[in-house]
């Protein structure tokens, strides 16, 4: 047996041993989420069926994923032109938003929590108290996160000449962001939407202790109640962030051959 | 193709121009006037602040103090996007995610021109620096000369009032460099535009400009015709900074300086009395004597021509240029003879 062909049983026995720690629970989560309850023999949908047909179920979901659509929205809109802004016309202005966005990561949930509940009941005062209030809190969350892909993906390019090639043929500093800036960190901006969809979905804290029926929430209240469909449900959130992460790299790849990363 | 000749080609003026950057200025009051039409050269050394005059000039800096006017109107207070000048920059700057195509038409998508008008001007500016057959390939398919060219098209296709080359070619290997040059200043002629290209290659600016600008610590120090700022500096500092030039003792009387033995005009800014001409290699003609005062130390040779470096008897080293035909007749360790022929020289202390 010669040394590369070792390497390369190495290399596929790590591939599967890999594969199957992170499979393996998928599957048991599958397993359990198809299963009959009681003893009875055979496999049902009866369970996933459940996140359509149990009303508060259902409304968590779609609340749930409204709140990562609107978070995205809100955070791009909020982060890329403060951060081509700061990048083009202050840089010395750079650490300290730099520093603020990275300040969710140093507070626990639970502090921030605590910290902006007054302030919660007045904007459920002012907006209603539907879940989607939320969304102020998590573009907060999802700062951190976001802040590292727009970043990385503006040092990538040369925004200054970029924008200043734009201005001196005409363009204002909105056509500047929209069309020369924001095409060219796409991948950065979907890297940043993929984080912030995966934070969301995932979030319990947040929406546990300020009373708001999300999915995670309803999930763990599902789980005492009935097992099977909160795996089904918590499964199903799983595939979603999985399909979008792949969606993204192929997205991000293709964009690339169009010479959009280049 | 249609007449790509602007007629837009307007007067530029830099008044007294300013720039202070907390303790340093880097523009001291600078005054320029181009002609319309006409390609002025900024040359200095890094830091010497041509290239914020430029980016005062294209609205992308501001002037602490001073005026900037094109076509006698005061463009000081507006914004880059509102100046109607081309820009080529030093950095590749085609926007990454647009064909070669799109990125020519951006300037006349941003004022409004419909997309035949669009498409048709784009491709008469890409036969302009041919590079038609590329139009819908994108910057990273192309080389960096070609993406300078397709920049420059770019820059071009609004029809711009001034066209502003902020060292675009410094990031070019030398062969390229030579073609491009030559290309910009042909396009230039061509379109009639008035142009002020920032360079800190004097080769460069003095093959390319009708005017040589030299700028050093912030200042304008003599602008003339590349011939005339060669043959004339008006300065020690452009002297010295264009071209090479030997610095030999002299004794200045009235308007003649007696250097090496001779007697030559002396430039207007000279000092009086004992100082050091600045002196053209090729004004130096060096005749074999055995009785000669200098030796030759060193003979490169450089293709036609040929750098012969000479040493007098004080120590002072004297470099010629001649022809490789005659200097490759002398041997290290020769006696020579010097002589300075009689075209004017600037004296300093």
């Amino acid at each position: 047996m010669t040394p590369s062909t070792g390497f390369k049983v190495f290399r596929v026995v790590g591939l599967l041993v890999f594969a199957a720690y992170f499979f393996v629970p998928l599957l048991a989560m599958f397993d359990f989420s198809t299963q009959r309850r009681g003893s009875a023999e055979g496999r049902t949908w009866d369970n996933w069926a459940f996140m359509v047909t149990d009303e508060d179920l259902r409304s968590s979901i779609v609340a749930s994923l409204l709140l990562a659509l609107f978070t995205v929205v809100l955070m791009v809109a909020l982060l890329v032109p403060t951060m081509v802004w700061v990048r083009l016309r202050v840089p010395r202005a750079r650490g300290l938003i730099e520093s603020l966005c990275l300040l969710p990561l140093t507070i626990p949930a639970l502090v921030i929590v605590v910290g902006i509940t007054n302030v919660y009941s007045w904007v459920t005062y002012l907006l209603g108290d539907s879940a989607l209030v939320l969304t102020f809190a998590y573009v907060v969350l999802v700062l951190p996160y976001s802040y590292r892909a727009i970043d990385a993906a503006l040092s990538a390019i040369d925004a200054a000449t970029l924008s200043e090639a734009a201005r001196s043929l005409g363009a204002g500093w909105f056509t500047v962001i929209a069309r020369i800036i924001m095409p060219n960190i796409t991948s950065g901006i979907l890297g940043a939407a993929f984080i912030a969809v995966a934070l969301v979905l995932g979030e319990y804290v947040f929406a546990s202790l300020l009373h708001f029926d999300t999915l995670p929430v309803a999930m763990a209240a599902l789980y005492k109640s009935n097992g099977p469909a909160a795996m089904a449900a918590a499964l199903a959130s799983m595939i979603l962030v999985a399909v979008l992460l792949v969606g993204l790299t192929f997205l991000s790849r293709d964009r690339h051959k169009q010479g959009a990363s280049s | 193709m249609t007449d790509l000749r602007t007629e837009r080609g307007l007067a530029v003026e830099l008044s007294d121009l300013t720039r202070v950057y907390g303790q340093v200025r880097a523009l001291d009051g600078l005054t320029l006037d181009i002609e319309p039409g006409e390609l002025v050269a900024l040359l200095g050394p890094s830091g010497c602040g041509k290239t914020t005059a430029l980016r005062i000039l294209a609205g992308l800096d501001t002037a602490t103090s001073g005026r900037v006017s094109v076509g006698g109107k005061d463009l000081t207070r507006v914004p880059a996007s509102k100046r109607d000048m081309g820009m080529v920059f030093q950095a590749y700057s085609l926007f990454p995610h647009m064909t070669v195509a799109d990125n020519v038409a951006f300037g006349l998508k941003m004022r409004g021109r419909d997309g035949a008008a669009r498409r048709a001007r784009a491709g008469d500016m890409l036969d302009l620096v041919g590079l038609a057959e590329h139009a819908d390939r994108y910057a990273h398919q192309l080389s960096g000369g070609q993406q300078q060219r397709v920049a420059l098209a770019r820059a071009l296709a609004i029809e711009p009032s001034v066209l502003l080359l902020d060292e675009p070619l410094s990031a070019l290997d030398a062969k390229v460099r030579v073609q491009l040059r030559d290309e910009i200043r042909r396009v230039q002629i061509e379109v009639g535009t008035t142009t002020l290209f920032v360079t800190h290659d004097q080769e460069e600016a003095l093959a390319v400009a009708d005017r040589v600008g030299v700028m050093n610590a912030g200042r304008l120090e003599q602008v003339a015709p590349p011939a005339e700022l060669y043959s004339a500096p008006a300065s020690q500092f452009v002297g010295e900074f264009v071209g090479l030039s030997n610095r030999l003792p002299a004794q200045v009387t009235g308007d003649t300086a007696a250097v090496l033995g001779r007697d030559v005009p002396v430039l207007p800014g000279s000092t009086t009395g004992a100082g050091r001409a600045l002196v053209r290699p090729e004004a130096v003609s060096v005749v074999a004597d055995p009785d000669g005062p200098a030796t030759v130390a060193t003979v490169m040779f450089l293709g036609p021509l040929s750098r012969v470096t000479c040493r007098l008897s004080d120590g002072t080293d004297v470099v010629a240029q001649l022809a490789s035909t005659e200097a490759l007749r002398l041997r290290p360790g020769d006696s020579v003879r010097l002589e300075v022929a009689p075209e004017p020289v600037l004296v300093i202390a």
